[in-house]
Order: structure tokens, then C-alpha cells, then sequence
């Protein structure tokens, strides 16, 4: 496939605006459970209005995605069937509830509106949080599940896809998160440090055992299916047309195969390897830089990712599109 | 229910490309149009098309075959492309099991086109919107055309009927005999999109050549090397009288 920019920037981007939403929300919880320190609510409001302006980012990029973005509000017609158009309500969603939560932490709307047992208070922000927990889980599911749903496309068609978006966008948000608190010279680095190497961690396993089974991968479809025809030796010699179509731009990554190869390595070293060592780096020399570094390489390494992702499936498409001539 | 389809026979498909050219020639001034082209006279012409004609050699020479392989869209039984649609642009219709776009609605997200494995779907480069064969929708259901012409313009145009269009759910139509009798298949069943459009396999030809036919026989009425030639009038010489 051919990877698209926007695409990329979409899928990275919103990634990581409800991984930090995720963690904002992750470290209320926490303060409510006493593990951590209560945080002023300017922490959350700023931090979800970030997460916010991440997903405003990815929703932008979007709209270069599409031939007639005027028409784009046309897309939650078909909940029913099409993930697309699930992503497309889910989103504007979670970046309501981040625009509240961050409001709502920001007017300290925290008056208790009733009490669960004999300590838990619930009040606005926490309510927010939960569903905002729902709804950014909901939105990585259909994210992912655009591509995992194409079942032609059989490097995508996997739930390792769906644990891909999940864990390596989470990781990316508990990433900003720590750099974010970082910058601030909040304590809290540590603790979204250590989440973000966790998740960093399991993303990092679920991509390998991706590319493992990837590997492996049998292509169902063949020339001979593709034709009809039962013979060993089909070689395509012309396709219709002397120049290239959409067919051969949409479905072709148009670049060298080894390139694909080593993006592979460049990435996995840029989402685990160097942000884990920045993030312990900068545990012991307490930089308030080092995390910010250490999320703008793994964002690089996972856009790179998500290059790689589109690069290495191949459509069956390709079959009747292997010769220009 | 009504199943239109098109049933190409492989068999006698010379690559002729008529198809292809009435295809565009109809469609691009029609409901569907325009199908844009672009830089048409320079080193990398490109442009939409809802019907090509693909060239594949099987077999390693001097035993091989040439298969000439027109493709369109299947117009499928159980479409991928329809429900991945986020507008309902993608659509099939009921009445006749043809698979359309509706223009209007596309917003150009290409999900569509990645959904369909054979590649059948084209963006459209001028107007942004994905665009595919409609089996000229507008033509067969035309009905102030008279009945033989009410048939897609790929079909009109073959110089040697290749081409069959009808309705497979008719166990007495043309097609449906055709797929019946002749060994119609779908391509790639493996995915359960069930295509309606069918191809007919080529047949094995024998072609008997006797011994005798192998060496050259002289022709028994002019020996060409001992023609005794004295200057009279021959039928040769008579092609040239008038000019």
C-alpha cells in the first residue's frame, strides 16, 4: 500500500492526544487512590487541552485525506457497518469529553455530587474521566479496526493490530505525559515515565509478534486465483495501459524493498531502545529536558512505524498490476 | 431477484481493447463522466478507466499462451466495498444487483478501493470521487432504447462476442447457460465475495496437421523456377492494364 502522509499523522497523532488524555486521568485515579500526590487542576486542564490540540492535529491531517473533505460530515451515515465512519463519531467525541475534563479540572468543578462506599467521592471531573476512558478506548478500537476489517489486506487482518494502535499510542501519550510534567518540574515524570517504558514495553511486543507472523504470512490469493487460470508459470506482459493508474499509485509503496527492511530496525529502536534509556537518564540526572527528547524521537519512530505498516501490506490488487508497459 | 453480469469468454478475447475504448467513449460523456485523463499525448499518460484489458503469458516458451484478460468491476454477489463506505456513497442496487457510486455522496476516502481486492475501483483524479464500472446503468435501463441496444457499451462493441451480459439468476439465460455449460468461474473465490461477473476458460484446440503437409509441395500449376516465360500476355501483367 501507499503509505499516506496524512494517514500517518492521523493515526500517530490522535494516538498519542488519547494516550495523554488516558494519563491524565490515569494520574487523578491514582490521587484519588492516595498512590500519588493530588495534582492543582491546572495539571489536568492543560494537560487535556494538549491531548486535545494532539487530536485537533490528526483530525486536520485527516481532511488532507479525503477528495471532499466539505463533505466529510456525510461519513457517521453508516455506523452500522463501517468502521471508518464509527472512528469518525467516536472521535469528536473523546475530543469533547477532553475539552470538558480539561474545563472542568480548569472552574475546579469538584464539588462531590454523591459518594460510593465509605471514601469515594465522585464528582464532575471523575465522571468525565471514566467516560472519556470509554470513549478513547472505543476510538483506538476503531481506529485500528479500519485496517484490521479489511480482510484482503492479511498483514492488517489481526487483532495484533488492534493491540498495536492500543499500546503504542497509549505509550506515546504516557510519553508526552512524562514530558509534559518534565517541563512543568512535576514530580508526577516519574510515574508517567515509568507507565510510558510499561507500555512502551507491550506495544513494542505486540508490533514484533506482528512483524514475526507477517513474516510468515501466506499470500492467500495468487495469480492463478486471480485469473482463473491453473498454471505454474503466469507472468504478467502488459496491464491495459502504458502509464500508471490509480492502481499503481495507491496500492504500491513505489520504494525499495531493503528500505522497507530497514525502516523496521530504525523504528524499533527509535519506540523502545532510545526513549527507555533517555527516560532512566534523565530519572538520575533529573532533566527537565530529557523526556521532551525522549517522546519527539518515539513519535518520529512510531510515524516511521506507520509508514512501515502501510508499506508492508500487499494488496491482492497488485496481481493484475505487476508491469507497466 | 435480478443478478446483471457480465460473462467474458477468455476463449476468443483477442485484446482488441474495443471494450475498452466504447467503455470510456460512453461512459465518460455520460452519467459517470467525466473519466479524466491526464498528460494524453506525453511520456506518462494516465487517466480513469472502468474497464482495462490485461495481457498475461502463461506457460514458458515456445510453449506458451497468450491470455488476454479484460477486467472490470465484478459487481459481487456479497460486495466488501459497500459496507466499509462511511456515506453510503458505495451502494448496490436492489433491483438489479448492480454496484454503484453515487457521486454526490463520496468524499473521496479511498476506503472503498482498498476494501475491493481485484482493484476494480478508480479515484477519479479531476472530481475527487471514486469511480468504477457501472455496467452503463443508464443504458440498460433506458427504456426508450429498443431492447437490443439496451446492453453496456463493452458488450455492443466486441468484434468477436466475447462479451455476454445478462442475468445470472436466470437459469435460462444466455449467461447463465454460458456459465453452466462452458465451465464459468469466478475470480479469487477464496475470499467469499461471490463476483457475478464470470469468465469462460479457453478451450484445448487440437489441430490436426497431416505428414504430407509438413514439407512444401510446388504448386502444381506454375513450377516457379522453370516458368517458361516468352513475353505473352499473363494474369500477372493483366493487374497492371488501366493504370
Amino acid at each position: 500500500m501507499h503509505p499516506a502522509l496524512s494517514v500517518i499523522l492521523l493515526t500517530t497523532a490522535i494516538g498519542a492526544g488519547q494516550g495523554l488524555f488516558l494519563a491524565m486521568i490515569t494520574g487523578q485515579l491514582y490521587a484519588i487512590a492516595h498512590f500519588l500526590p493530588v495534582q492543582e487542576g491546572q495539571f489536568y486542564a492543560f494537560g487535556s487541552l494538549l491531548a486535545l490540540a494532539f487530536l485537533l492535529a490528526g483530525l486536520g491531517a485527516s481532511f488532507f485525506h479525503l477528495g471532499h473533505p466539505e463533505r466529510a460530515w456525510r461519513a457517521i451515515a453508516m455506523w452500522r457497518t463501517s468502521w471508518l465512519s464509527r472512528e469518525v463519531i467516536v472521535l469528536p467525541l473523546v475530543m469533547a469529553l477532553a475539552f470538558v475534563y480539561g474545563v472542568a479540572h480548569a472552574f475546579s468543578w469538584t464539588r462531590p455530587l454523591f459518594q460510593i462506599g465509605d471514601a469515594l467521592q465522585v464528582d464532575l471531573t471523575l465522571l468525565l474521566g471514566i467516560s472519556g476512558t470509554v470513549a478513547t478506548l472505543a476510538l483506538f478500537v476503531c481506529t485500528a479496526m479500519i485496517y484490521a476489517a479489511v480482510r484482503f489486506l492479511q498483514e492488517w487482518h489481526t487483532p495484533l493490530t488492534v493491540s498495536n494502535f492500543l499500546f503504542l499510542g497509549t505509550a506515546s501519550g504516557f510519553m508526552l505525559a512524562a514530558a509534559y510534567s518534565a517541563y512543568l518540574g512535576n514530580p508526577l515524570v516519574t510515574f508517567y515515565g515509568t507507565w510510558a517504558v510499561i507500555l512502551t514495553a507491550i506495544g513494542s511486543i505486540s508490533r514484533f509478534m506482528h512483524l514475526r507472523r507477517n513474516d510468515r504470512l501466506k499470500p492467500k490469493s495468487t495469480l492463478q486465483t486471480a485469473i482463473g487460470i491453473r498454471h505454474t508459470q503466469i507472468v504478467q506482459k502488459a496491464q491495459g495501459a502504458t502509464g500508471g493508474s490509480f492502481n499503481t499509485r495507491e496500492f504500491f509503496h513505489g520504494r525499495d524493498q531493503r528500505l522497507v527492511q530497514v525502516s523496521r530496525y530504525v523504528y524499533l529502536t527509535l519506540i523502545l531502545p532510545i526513549p527507555v534509556l533517555l527516560i532512566g537518564l534523565s530519572y538520575v540526572i533529573t532533566s527537565p529536558r530529557l523526556p521532551i527528547v525522549a517522546f519527539c524521537l518515539q513519535f518520529l519512530g512510531l510515524m516511521i512505524e506507520r509508514w512501515a505498516f502501510f508499506a508492508e501490506a500487499r494488496h491482492p490488487q497488485n496481481l493484475y498490476y505487476q508491469s507497466v508497459s | 431477484m435480478t443478478q446483471l453480469a457480465l460473462v467474458i469468454d477468455l476463449n476468443v478475447c483477442v485484446g482488441c481493447h474495443a471494450c475498452v475504448t466504447s467503455c470510456k467513449e460512453w461512459n465518460t460523456s455520460g452519467w459517470a463522466g467525466p473519466l479524466t485523463d491526464y498528460n494524453p499525448y506525453e511520456s506518462s499518460p494516465r487517466g480513469t478507466f472502468f474497464n482495462r484489458v490485461q495481457t498475461f503469458e502463461v506457460g514458458t516458451f515456445p510453449n506458451a499462451e497468450t491470455i488476454h484478460f479484460p477486467k472490470s468491476c465484478l459487481h459481487c454477489e456479497e460486495p466488501p466495498c459497500v459496507p466499509v463506505c462511511p456515506t453510503g456513497a458505495s451502494y448496490k442496487r436492489p433491483d438489479n444487483g448492480v454496484v454503484l457510486v453515487d457521486y454526490e455522496k463520496c468524499i473521496g476516502c479511498k476506503y472503498c478501493s482498498w476494501a475491493c481486492p481485484y482493484g476494480a475501483r478508480e479515484l477519479d483524479e479531476q472530481q475527487k470521487v471514486m469511480k468504477k464500472c457501472t455496467l452503463c446503468i443508464d443504458r440498460i435501463s433506458d427504456e426508450t432504447l429498443p431492447e437490443r441496444d439496451r446492453k453496456p457499451a463493452c458488450v455492443l462493441a466486441c468484434p468477436t462476442n466475447a462479451r455476454l451480459f445478462g442475468d445470472i439468476h436466470d437459469p435460462d439465460s444466455e449467461v447463465s447457460v454460458a456459465i453452466r455449460e462452458r465451465g464459468g468461474y469466478q475470480l479469487m473465490p477464496e475470499w467469499g465475495t461471490k463476483p457475478a461477473n464470470h469468465y469462460l476458460p479457453r478451450r484445448r484446440t487440437q489441430f490436426h496437421i497431416r505428414p504430407d503437409e509438413l514439407t512444401r509441395v510446388d504448386n502444381p500449376w506454375r513450377k516457379e523456377d522453370i516458368t517458361p516465360y516468352t513475353g505473352e500476355e499473363t494474369i500477372d501483367d493483366m493487374a497492371w492494364v488501366g493504370s
